[in-house]
């Protein structure tokens, strides 16, 4: 199943570098008006055609990447910052209040979805990027949080953490230098998977307005834009779909691909 | 089983409380006073604080939490800050738009994926199994508001099966509005049938490997029967669960797909409630929100342990 992983990968870089060259270049300025060449199908001068202002989709598509990875990367950060040292720290205590109490808070976050918190924080904040990516960040702790308990407290029964615990290390250092690298795999896979579930909420969130504002370019505002015209201009709503499309399969897939390879189990098991 | 039954009870109490704690005060500690926001910058002081009298911002925070949730338990959900109506009545009206909602796209997804999620099992590695999860990872990818969109283009805007929007209500009848909500329904169900599929899937492989599914062709049962008889029902388990987490998804997703279709359910109360500051309502709407998703998850549990009784003695 290395497929995956190749399809995968070539996907999300391609997505990746589309967003580093919009640094430096893109075919047109993304904000430039053109008025008379306005919701221009797509042809040789507009590679995916133009928007009701003339401006070219493909350079509105390379700096909205740009915005989509930015939010979703941070937000797995978020998630993976707080969420790991929680779930090692609720395994390294399991059983007591530590850990009950960190589960019951993953518990109420959980009851949270993604959407609602954005609504709560934007009724706090106002809306913006970087409520965002609060607004999915915290979604996503829980998620590091109850993966990486889950995967230590199998590994505390083992001896090569009992050996650790003989030689008098104490469960701070056993956490970070002997349970963090064996569930490290585990992790980088489900952050794949986040990752492109972040893509997904930011291009939700901004599509109703939650999201990044003008001027920032963004996937979602794109498609927000689209609607009233979709039926004189589909391209405008199909290229940004199938960018938002294209990019969620290529890390899905990407994620897959990662978790066969690094699991050694699982390709003895698919035989 | 009475005794897990009051355990998770008590810890359901215990998780109403804390989230309506943690939304009154997040939403309290947001800037912006309701009640100049309804008067303007050129208020005069006396009307301000006539107004935030009638209101009841001059209470203490505190107090005012009491008096919310209390009122919430003996179903008066308060008085709308805008449309001086009471938050019930303007909750009551969205609620059956966006419930009907979320059940029929949750009917749909299951209708889809059991089918799906059988086949590609019986299947495994085959190509009928490879092109459904190939569809299933495509539909994983979608956007659901994405989605909406097409399908407007297509079944409302180019073939006009259905209208591009709206609600007609249901004093219309029923069928009216099923099928007002069907285009909705399915942009809902659609990504969510795709992962119900893969994990219906892969329970049922989990299954299909157990002992008891080799002795019960042992005894003479064939693949088919074996799969029908014992390996679905005991496959059931993890499908259950991941169905009453996906109510939380299809009620928050069904805030967004209400946008696309124009429908007058919670969602939009919500935004325009944010817009108007009309804190009280979105207090209320997003608390019924997280009510509903602890309630269900609750209910799950409940349903798990009584399928299962391993679960009863774990917690």
């Amino acid at each position: 199943m290395k497929r995956n992983l190749i399809i995968g990968g070539a996907l999300s870089a391609l997505f990746v570098l589309a967003a580093l060259i919009s640094f430096v270049w893109t075919p047109y300025d993304h904000t430039a008006l053109d008025i008379p060449n306005k919701l221009k199908v797509p042809h040789a001068e507009h590679l995916l055609g133009t928007d009701h202002f003339g401006r070219d989709i493909l350079s509105m598509i390379m700096v909205g990447a740009r915005t989509s990875i930015a939010v979703a990367l941070v937000a797995v950060g978020i998630g993976m910052g707080l969420g790991i040292p929680l779930g090692l720290w609720a395994a390294a205590r399991q059983g007591s209040w530590v850990d009950e109490l960190i589960m019951r808070g993953n518990d109420l976050v959980f009851a949270f979805p993604s959407l609602v918190i954005a609504i709560l924080i934007t009724a706090i904040f106002g809306a913006g990027a970087v409520n965002a990516i609060i607004a999915i960040g915290i979604f996503n702790i829980p998620v590091f949080a109850r993966i990486t308990r889950g995967a230590a407290l199998s590994l505390w029964q083992r001896e090569f953490i009992l050996a650790a615990r003989v030689a008098g290390k104490s469960a701070t250092r056993i956490s970070v230098e002997h349970i963090l690298p064996n569930v490290t795999n585990l992790l980088i896979v489900q952050g794949t998977i986040q990752f492109s579930l972040g893509i997904l909420a930011e291009a939700g969130l901004s599509y109703v307005g939650l999201g990044a504002q003008p001027p920032t370019p963004s996937w979602g505002r794109m498609l927000a834009d689209a609607q009233t015209l979709v039926s004189i201009a589909p391209h405008m709503a199909l290229m940004p779909g199938f960018a938002i499309i294209l990019t969620v399969l290529g890390l899905n897939l990407m994620g897959d691909g990662l978790r066969d390879y690094l699991d050694p189990r699982l390709r003895v098991a698919r035989t | 089983m009475l005794r897990y039954t009051l355990k998770r009870l008590i810890s359901l109490i215990i998780s109403l409380a804390v989230a309506s704690v943690v939304i009154f005060f997040v939403i309290e500690v947001a800037p912006g006073d309701p009640a100049s926001f309804m008067l303007g910058m050129n208020a005069q002081p006396e009307t301000l604080a006539a107004l935030r009298a009638e209101l009841g911002l001059d209470v203490p925070k505190f107090q005012r939490y009491l008096a919310w949730v209390g009122g919430m338990l003996t179903g008066d959900f308060g008085t709308s800050y805008t449309y001086r109506t009471p938050v019930i009545e303007m909750v009551s009206g969205r609620l059956w738009v966006s419930l009907p909602l979320a059940l029929y796209a949750l009917a749909l997804s299951t209708a889809l994926a059991f089918p799906a999620g059988i086949y590609a099992a019986s299947r495994r590695g085959q190509a009928g199994d490879i092109g459904v999860m190939g569809a299933t990872q495509l539909g994983v990818a979608v956007p659901n508001f994405w989605f909406a969109m097409m399908l407007v283009l297509i079944f409302a805007i180019n073939l006009r099966w259905f209208a591009a929007g709206g609600f007609v209500g249901w004093d219309k009848g029923f069928w009216a509005g099923m099928h007002a909500l069907t285009l909705p329904a399915i942009a809902l169900a659609l990504p969510q049938a795709a992962i119900l599929a893969r994990v219906m899937r892969s329970s049922l492989l989990d299954v299909l490997g157990e002992d008891f599914m080799r002795t019960a062709r042992a005894k003479g049962l064939t693949a088919r029967q074996a799969l029908w008889r014992h390996g679905l029902r005991n496959a059931l388990i993890p499908v259950l669960t991941i169905i009453g987490l996906q109510f939380s998804f299809l009620l928050a997703g069904s805030i967004i797909i209400e946008q696309v279709f124009y429908l007058p359910g919670l969602g939009r109360l919500v935004f325009q409630s944010i817009s108007a500051r009309d804190l009280i309502v979105v207090e209320s709407v997003v608390m019924l929100l997280v009510f509903s998703v602890i309630t269900v998850n609750f209910l799950v549990d409940l349903a798990y342990a009584a399928v299962d009784p391993r679960l009863r003695s774990r917690a």
